[in-house]
């Protein structure tokens, strides 16, 4: 094996700047006459907008200029889009009320952009800010998920009657009901999937140059994706054509989803700076990042399953209401519908599944994708009905699982819900995790915690999900306004070192060695020698970005590709070089040698040769500089089983999780040690969830977990060591054999916390977060059963 | 954070004249609190007058079987401090947990206990060693210091110098953390010296109190046999979304009796 190649974890070439404090994130960049936006937000959920101020503001000191939405509207500005359309029940097209990137009228939720405030400094636009009046006539506000589109709810947009966005059954609801009909048993249960705050460490920041002489607008972004940005801004919003925007993602502090999206606050920085002709900064802070970044999640749902009198299961049934905020953010309509639906058979193979999701509008913050997306909330829910089937059968959990998985020998397997899972072994997941975890030792733990007065709890969650989004033609299909292949180029240098262009983009992932380590492997370059460059539109050809654990399942296999074509070609130079014929070339380490001779040349002399063609092969470019595009056949399926051990103080609730151990079918691993990384911060953030982080208005439309303070996010001492496995598979679909690893974590956690909390506690269910006041009065009544 | 006029000082009397020139002074001791609440713009004092430079506010002593602790020591400084571990390790294992390093390496005692936000640890300790408050005018004690949320009995030119703990026979802090803040939800300060238990509470009601009820079933010893059969008032519990004021009464009991037992 290349020691630097496939399967070695090489250390993150990227972290050396990060360590030594050189990462160059957007607020680290300022350039030369550069002003400092302040956006003034609406302090209400809900309310008219009857006047707006700004004289005062203007008369302030530094105020360069103070805009408001008349001034957008003026210039045919935005509005800002949903990029994918769901159909509802009726036919029609989601209910999409305008969103204007500065409110015309009125405001929707607490943090809603009323203006900006463009000053010389950042403390003067501040203090500006606060002069702007602007006269409300507030309304009443709808705030709650499963009561937003009751009779008598204040209505939110017209477009959107009993503020619902659409209605959206699917599967086979007249088979589903005859099965539910003909069961030995059905399964029952009521859950939430709790409203999550993204946070991102760094919170969102744009730059905007406008450069007057070549008419150009130059945007830094906190973004997951430059070019779809850069798309979005030109063909929907009007901001500029594409050749006339150039649209950077520097260094960008983590996104886990919340950073995919074209936000307000960048189209107006983008325009804004052409309006006043200088260079246009905002760096948000953390308040702002808690009111105003999408948010995640938000499910109140009822999960049925039909079962046989093995406990089989014969048919599942799910309704689902799904709250996307106050308009629709840039791809929050596929959240909850083809995320979500299209992943409710798990790694079962349960034959009928029908779902009825409604979405609906709220005066609360846009909801979109948050690491994972989609299928957290379908894991969640098929992961906690399971074990309430196991219970309700007197089936072990485990037993229940191995009852209904999908046999090894049916993969590819079709499920009733669109998605064709590529391979999987979910038995030997199971059984791994299981030893691992000593599954069978657990009621000696139990016992001896009852011994300590702690109740032990253990519990499981064997998840699959749809990653390496996406087949252009199958989301094309389903209503996505964009292509979701990816893009690569990969260029030798006459010196023989390598510059691999992607249209992924790292903030936090370690593409910049993981890709490295791919065209190390393949190229037989010494890793030092090659740079991974992402995120400038200026320099990538194009890109779609990096979301749904997609880099290197598409982006990664577009590099194999471009390094493919420089293979082919190189063996033309060198059969040229090494007067051979082309077809007695060979190509190994590094090296292309004649077969059954020791006559060879290595790549960098081939790539010297392209670019100083002295002499060189008839019909061949000169150059050596490749770039390719993938759009994969299918999705990626990495699945797993998780399992988590908790300790409950009963006497205060509080949930300690003991031990984590998790088995992950992740594919082919690049590089074992960032796939670990990735595996421990899904977990956290799996964990966080479970436990910890509940986003929550009041009845007004406040946010009241508008701080750190009261927004509780998991730390170092919330969680064990974790103990991490794997139980690959190979995925016929992906070229390069990999599944992508990003989300799995976030996806496997929740249900698997959740599950060893009910058993510890000997009760149902427990809803998220499972706080240590939630935990100690279902103790408390659990005990009361008991006794 | 809008203007205002820093003023360095380097004595108690400097800081107390610079306060009476000020229109709307504030003292900053180590900012934890005062910088933040100015951040967010919710604090716009006039001058803010350090005390940092203030060398006679700072250090730990023992004198006359009581801990000496100026109002300038920081929380880092308590927790490290051998005096401490000696005299009242129940005190510097609290003051080891308040926050993160780097609040516990700028927020101080004085600052703790004149901000008395009434989630913060110090108060519960405080009260339940029976410590005097030492200030630049006169000697207030435990009890009458606190007096309401974010309200003490300090007046507006009033400077804590010092705090004075008489060392216990035994004494041990119990904290609930607020998940996400890490202050105390509940805090519970069970302290016993010269033949008397008492009992500090933080976090549960809107002013850290004696808990008089719980040193009545505690009845002078440290056994905590009697705490289950406490009725608390319920309505006077505070009640968040992290813990309603149920809960509340209950931790307040659960955490007493595990305070007593550590005491053991
Ligand atoms: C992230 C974070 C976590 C925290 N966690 C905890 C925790 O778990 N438990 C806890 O108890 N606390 C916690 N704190 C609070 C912290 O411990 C400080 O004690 C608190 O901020 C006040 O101390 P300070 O020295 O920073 O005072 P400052 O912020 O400087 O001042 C606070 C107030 O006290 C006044 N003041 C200060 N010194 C004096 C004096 N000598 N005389 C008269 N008035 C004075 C000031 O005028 C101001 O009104 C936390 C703070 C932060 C930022």
């Amino acid at each position: 094996m290349n020691e630097n190649g496939i399967g070695a974890s090489v250390r993150r070439k990227e972290d050396q700047r990060f360590l030594i404090g050189k990462g160059n994130y957007t607020d680290d960049i300022n350039v030369a006459g550069q002003t400092h936006a302040v956006f003034v937000r609406s302090p209400h959920a809900h309310a008219e907008i009857k006047g707006i101020d700004c004289s005062d503001a203007l008369a302030a000191p530094g105020v360069v200029a103070v805009l408001t939405g008349d001034d957008l509207a003026a210039d045919g500005i935005g509005p800002l889009i949903c990029g994918v359309t769901v159909t509802s029940d009726d036919g029609e097209p989601h209910r999409a009320p305008a969103h204007p990137a500065l409110a015309q009228g009125k405001v929707n939720y607490v943090g809603d952009h009323v203006a900006i405030v463009i000053a010389e400094t950042r403390a003067q636009a501040r203090d500006a800010a606060e002069l702007v009046d602007v006269d409300y006539n507030v309304l009443p506000a709808v705030v709650d998920t499963s009561s937003a589109a009751d009779s008598g709810q204040p209505q939110i947009h017209e477009v959107a009657p009993d503020n619902v966005c659409y209605n959206w059954p699917f599967g086979d609801k007249d088979g589903v009901e005859a099965a539910f009909a003909g069961a030995h048993k059905v399964s029952k249960l009521d859950l939430v999937n709790n409203r999550m705050v993204t946070n991102p460490m760094e919170p969102r920041a744009a730059l905007g140059e406008y450069n007057p002489g070549t008419d150009e607008i130059t945007l830094h972004l906190t973004t997951q994706n430059p070019h779809v940005h850069r798309l979005v801004l030109s063909a929907f919003n009007q901001l500029a054509p594409e050749h006339k925007l150039r649209v950077v993602g520097p260094d960008v502090g983590g996104g886990f989803g919340a950073k995919i999206f074209v936000y307000a606050e960048e189209l107006v920085v983008g325009w804004a700076c052409r309006k006043i002709k200088r260079p246009v900064k905002w760096n948000g802070d953390r308040s702002e990042a808690f009111l105003a970044d999408a948010h995640g999640r938000d499910h109140v749902s009822t999960a049925e399953m039909a079962m046989d009198e093995n406990g089989k299961f014969l048919a599942m049934r799910v309704q689902t209401q799904a709250n996307l905020g106050a308009y629709l953010s840039t791809f929050s309509t596929m959240v909850p519908s083809y995320l979500y639906a299209f992943l409710l058979a798990g790694q079962y193979s349960t034959p009928l599944i029908y779902s009825e999701v409604k979405a609906v509008f709220t005066n609360t913050a846009p909801v979109d994708a948050c690491r994972g997306a989609g299928r957290p909330e379908a894991t969640y829910l098929v992961e906690r009905l399971v074990d309430i089937c196991a219970a309700d059968m007197g089936l072990d959990p485990a037993e229940i699982r191995r009852r209904n998985f999908i046999p090894v020998d049916a993969f590819p397997y079709q499920t009733p819900v669109v998605q064709c899972y590529d391979s999987g072994d979910y038995p030997a997941a199971l059984d791994k995790a299981m030893e691992l975890a000593d599954y069978s030792g657990f009621s000696a733990r139990a016992e001896e915690a009852k011994s300590r007065g702690k109740l032990r709890g253990i519990g499981l969650s064997s998840y699959v999900e749809a990653c390496g989004i996406a087949p252009s033609a199958a989301v094309g299909q389903l209503g996505a306004g964009v292509g979701l292949w990816e893009s690569a180029q990969v260029r030798f240098n006459p010196t023989g070192n390598v510059q691999v262009f992607t249209g992924t983009h790292s903030h936090g992932q370690g593409h910049e060695t993981t890709f490295a380590q791919l065209v190390c492997d393949q190229l037989g370059v010494p890793i030092e020698n090659i740079e991974v460059i992402h995120g400038d539109t200026a320099k990538t050809q194009f890109g779609m970005g990096t979301y749904g654990s997609r880099s290197l399942a598409v982006g990664g296999v577009a590099i194999a590709r471009a390094c493919d074509k420089l293979i082919a070609k190189g063996k033309k130079i060198a059969a040229h070089a090494l007067e051979a014929a082309e077809g007695d070339i060979e190509f190994a380490d590094g090296n292309f040698s004649v077969a059954g001779t020791d006559k060879a040349m290595n790549i960098a002399e081939v790539a010297f040769t392209a670019y100083v063609p002295h002499s060189y092969p008839e019909g061949v470019e000169p150059g050596f500089d490749e770039n390719a595009f993938f759009d994969p056949t299918n999705f990626s399926f990495p699945a797993g089983t998780h399992i988590c051990e908790v300790e409950v103080d009963p006497d205060t609730g509080v949930v300690e999780v003991v031990k984590y151990s998790a088995v992950d079918d992740f594919g082919k691993l690049i590089n074992p040690m960032i796939v670990e990384g990735q595996v421990h911060g899904g977990i956290a953030h799996g964990v966080g969830q479970a436990l910890l982080e509940g986003c929550s208005y009041d009845s007004e439309g406040q946010l009241i977990t508008a701080s750190y303070m009261d927004y509780a996010m998991p730390r170092a001492d919330n969680l064990p060591c974790f103990d991490i496995d794997y139980a690959p598979t190979n995925p016929p679909d992906n070229p390069l054999g990999v599944k992508g690893c990003g989300e799995a974590g976030a996806i496997g956690a929740p249900p698997a916390v959740i599950n060893a909390i009910s058993n510890a506690l000997g009760v149902r269910h427990i809803d998220m977060p499972a706080t240590p006041e939630t935990v100690w009065r279902a103790a408390q009544q659990a005990a009361a059963v008991s006794s | 954070m809008y203007e205002f006029n820093y003023r360095k000082v380097a004595s108690v009397a400097a800081a107390t004249e610079a306060m009476q020139q000020a229109e709307d002074g504030k003292f900053m001791a180590g900012g934890q609190t005062m910088l933040p609440t100015m951040k967010h713009r919710l604090a716009s004092p006039s001058d803010l007058i350090d005390l940092g430079g203030v060398a006679e506010l700072t250090g730990i002593s023992v004198e006359n079987e009581n801990l000496i602790v100026g109002a300038m020591t920081t929380h880092a400084a308590v927790a490290a401090s051998a005096e401490v571990q000696q005299a009242i390790p129940a005190l510097a294992r609290l003051a080891g947990n308040i926050g993160d390093p780097a609040v516990r390496n700028r927020g101080t005692l004085g600052g703790s206990i004149a901000n008395h936000d009434p989630a913060a640890d110090y108060p519960a300790a405080v009260i339940a060693l029976g410590a005097t408050v030492q200030t630049s005018k006169r000697a207030i004690s435990a009890e009458e210091f606190f007096t309401g949320m974010f309200e003490t009995a300090l007046e507006d030119d009033e400077i804590v110098t010092s705090v004075s703990f008489p060392l216990p026979e035994a004494a041990a802090y119990m904290k609930f953390e607020n998940p996400a803040s890490r202050y105390a939800i509940v805090g519970v300060f069970v302290a016993k010296t010269g033949g008397e238990v008492r009992v500090g509470v933080t976090g549960a009601t809107a002013c850290a109190h004696r808990g008089l009820r719980l040193e009545a079933a505690l009845g002078g010893e440290l056994d905590a046999g009697g705490i289950d059969a406490v009725e608390l008032p319920v309505e006077q519990m505070n009640s968040d979304i992290h813990a309603s004021a149920e809960y509340r009464a209950h931790l307040v009991k659960v955490m007493t009796k595990r305070a007593v037992e550590a005491c053991q």
